[in-house]
């Protein structure tokens, strides 16, 4: 009657240090907190989420030693998840930035009155969905992840519970979210049934021809092609490309500040992630004759494009720095789009150099998004409603390290050469360019002018005090808030300025990492 | 001729808890009348030794969903008999009966035209006939799917541990009670859209 107990997989679990981290450590941060009541004080839960994030990226190193020096790439946990270089690399991205997001957090939470261990709890959870979903190497993981680090954003873009924008921001990422992530899970079942597998190795392997499996190959693709393009779709949502975007302005300006940082760069970094390992890694292989990739590396160049010219135009109409910031994203998810384009070419030296473009865009990225997300946080004041360009104006002259660090990070976001932004743009178009996508490269410049006109704007009002103020000096002076920067948020902007300008004036930092993380994308 | 008999029976369960969803005035006694329904097609399950899917059935459909159907009718207050003569939507009493047609049409023409039992069946419909998912002799698919789930399917058995635990802290959170007087209500057209 009863069949002898089924052999558990073997758990590595040296390598999954990352990983259990940030979950356990946020499953366990939520019982400490209700048990101690002295853990619930402000700035512990503050300080036990900096303590599970640091251990997380830390961890990292010694998985990095393993898979890339000596044992090479494996997968764990009856290959439910790849430990590689490219992994390691975006485990690292999102460790760093929930610990930079926990020291922002924690005097904004004080400021605003609200309070809890809730946020940290679903910050590091959210965290370790993306890092699962980084690390899939199968759909149903990859999905797991994607609704752990999904439904914990709604909630934290919700939890000002005393502001009724985001109120407004949660339930409207909630509902299109939803949406998307039925698209996605439809995408799923699909692809399974064209290719026989959820695993990400094994599609690969069942769509290249000859098939190795003895499986006749697809005869009709449309099966495929639907499945593919739900994924697309599910996936751009979560980067917000163009025309996935429509969610973004609304749900980043009305969410919590520091929240908003960490969407912009923990869930960008997951999503970017995922779509770069589901679709360079499984469909590379799929296409007609010798021309393989050619049926979806068409429809990412239109949306990197879309995304490129709507939210560069659409930016420059904001009054609303944090709105600002939202079109700046979706323009900075067009220029990933790029990289992940030049990633899946056929020729091995472009989709090479497309591949470390993409991982050294997504590290700077999330370096300067945070960093610029914590300025807004600092300068909104209290309430979090204070974010107009206005608020920014004469900020030189009450807050000078402030200004200097916000124009860095916003003239790296620009694209302004010796910051790690400009590095970015030029590695990705200069990948574009090999990939002879000339018409992509070119929009993606003008895209490049037209934003940057937009972070002029900010510079130009943090900098430059109206003349026509200095008879009202004193009445301006009275009316401004003095602008405190918390020790939190100050370490969080220095070591964000301190990555962009290191980065910056020494690109090939940690240029061995970086083409590891690429290689485990491209040389399959 | 016992599986026919237990088929009669189920049957008669699921069509009287079905009528009984639409006919009964009370909405309470309707939800009620569903889980005559989940029940009955429980039954039938086990007949096709599909044990999970009646555990499920029972369990998840007949346990939760109903509980829930009856949270939500008693807390909005509706647990009264309704006035059934009106039409909120006009013709969607008609258009409800069309549907009903259409779908009867389309199981019934699938069953007829589906092809010889022989080859599995169902051809009509789908173009190619039924397939068994290979089985281990004697097993059943309870054993079957635990097997999987806790071989291949570890890490995301173990990961949605982790989802509903976001869920939970997410909805606790969201709906733990506030002072209203200190809302922030942002002036009505400051929000650009």
């Amino acid at each position: 009657m009863f069949a002898q107990a089924a052999t558990s997989p073997e758990v590595v679990w040296s390598l999954l240090w990352p990983l259990l981290f940030l979950s356990i450590g946020g499953v366990l941060l939520v019982t400490v907190t209700s048990v101690i009541p002295a853990l619930r004080r402000p700035g512990m839960p503050a300080a036990l989420t900096i303590l599970i994030g640091g251990a997380s990226f830390v961890s990292t190193i010694p998985v990095w030693r393993r898979v890339a020096d000596t044992e090479g790439p494996t997968t764990v946990v009856a290959g439910a998840m790849s430990v590689d270089a490219f992994t390691v690399v975006m485990t690292a991205i999102i460790a760093a930035s929930v610990v930079l997001t926990a020291l922002v957090l924690d005097d904004y939470l004080r400021r605003e009155g609200l309070d809890g261990p809730e946020w940290y709890v679903l910050l590091l959870m959210s965290a370790s969905g993306g890092v699962l979903m980084a690390a899939a190497d199968d759909l149903i993981v990859l999905f797991m992840g994607l609704e752990i680090l999904s439904i914990a954003v709604y909630v934290l873009a919700a939890l000002h519970l005393r502001r009724t924008d985001s109120q407004e921001a949660g339930f409207k990422y909630f509902v299109l979210g939803a949406f998307s992530s039925a698209l996605f899970l439809y995408g799923i079942a699909l692809v399974y049934g064209a290719t026989g597998s959820t695993q990400i190795d094994q599609i690969a392997a069942n769509l290249r021809l000859p098939n190795e499996a003895g499986l006749t190959p697809i005869e009709d693709a449309s099966l495929l092609l639907a499945g593919v393009a739900l994924l697309l779709v599910g996936f751009a949502f979560k980067v917000s490309a163009v025309p996935f975007h429509v969610w973004t302005p609304d749900v980043y300006q009305g969410a919590p500040t520091p929240i908003t940082g960490f969407m912009a760069s923990a869930v960008k970094v997951a999503g970017f992630a995922g779509l770069a390992r589901v679709f360079v890694i499984s469909f590379s292989e799929f296409g007609s004759g010798d021309l393989i990739q050619d049926d979806w590396r068409p429809i990412l160049a239109i949306l990197a494009g879309l995304s490129l010219v709507l939210g560069a135009f659409m930016a420059a109409g904001q009054s609303d720095v944090k709105r600002m910031l939202a079109y700046s994203s979706i323009v900075h998810a067009g220029f990933l789009l790029i990289g992940v384009h030049a990633a899946g070419h056929g020729d091995a030296g472009v989709a090479d150099a497309g591949g470390r473009a993409l991982v050294f865009y997504l590290i700077t990225y999330a370096a300067m998004v945070v960093g610029s997300f914590a300025v807004a946080t600092v300068v909104a004041g209290r309430g979090d409603a204070d974010h107009g360009v206005d608020a920014y104006r004469g900020l030189f002259r009450k807050h000078p390290a402030l200004a200097l660090m916000m124009a860095v990070l916003l003239f790296s976001q620009a694209g302004i050469p010796f910051t790690s932004g400009f590095m970015a743009k030029f590695r990705v178009l200069g990948a574009a360019v090999d990939g002879e996508a000339y018409v992509l490269a070119g929009v993606a410049m003008l895209a490049a002018v037209v934003a940057a006109l937009l972070y002029l704007r900010i510079i130009v009002a943090m900098f430059l005090d109206d003349a026509d103020d200095e008879g009202g000096d004193e009445q301006v002076a009275g009316s401004v808030r003095k602008i405190d920067v918390p020790v939190g948020a100050a370490i969080s902007i220095v070591l964000a300025v301190i990555v962009t300008i290191g980065l910056g004036v020494l690109p090939d930092l940690g240029r061995g990492v970086v083409a590891a993380a690429a290689d485990v994308l491209v040389n399959r | 001729m016992i599986d026919v008999i237990v088929f009669a029976i189920s049957a008669l369960i699921i069509i009287g808890g079905a009528i009984g969803v639409i006919a009964l005035p009370n909405p309470v006694h309707a939800a009620l009348s569903l889980i005559a329904t989940f029940f009955g097609v429980a039954v039938l399950f086990v007949q096709q030794e599909a044990h999970f899917l009646a555990l499920v059935q029972v369990v998840v459909y007949a346990g939760a969903i109903v509980v829930l159907f009856l949270f939500v009718i008693m807390l909005l207050g509706v647990d009264r008999a309704q006035e059934l003569g009106v039409e909120p939507l006009a013709g969607q009493r008609a258009a409800g009966v069309a549907v009903g047609a259409v779908l009867l049409a389309l199981v019934v023409g699938g069953l007829f035209l589906s092809g010889d039992p022989d080859r599995g069946g169902a051809v009509a419909l789908t173009g190619q006939s039924g397939q068994v998912v290979p089985t281990v002799e004697g097993e059943q698919d309870v054993i079957q799917l635990a097997r999987d789930l806790f071989t291949r399917h570890l890490l995301t058995f173990e990961a949605t541990g982790i989802l509903l635990t976001v869920a939970t802290v997410g909805a606790v959170v969201l709906v733990r009670a506030r002072g209203a007087e200190d809302l922030i209500l942002d002036e009505p057209g400051t929000a650009q859209h």
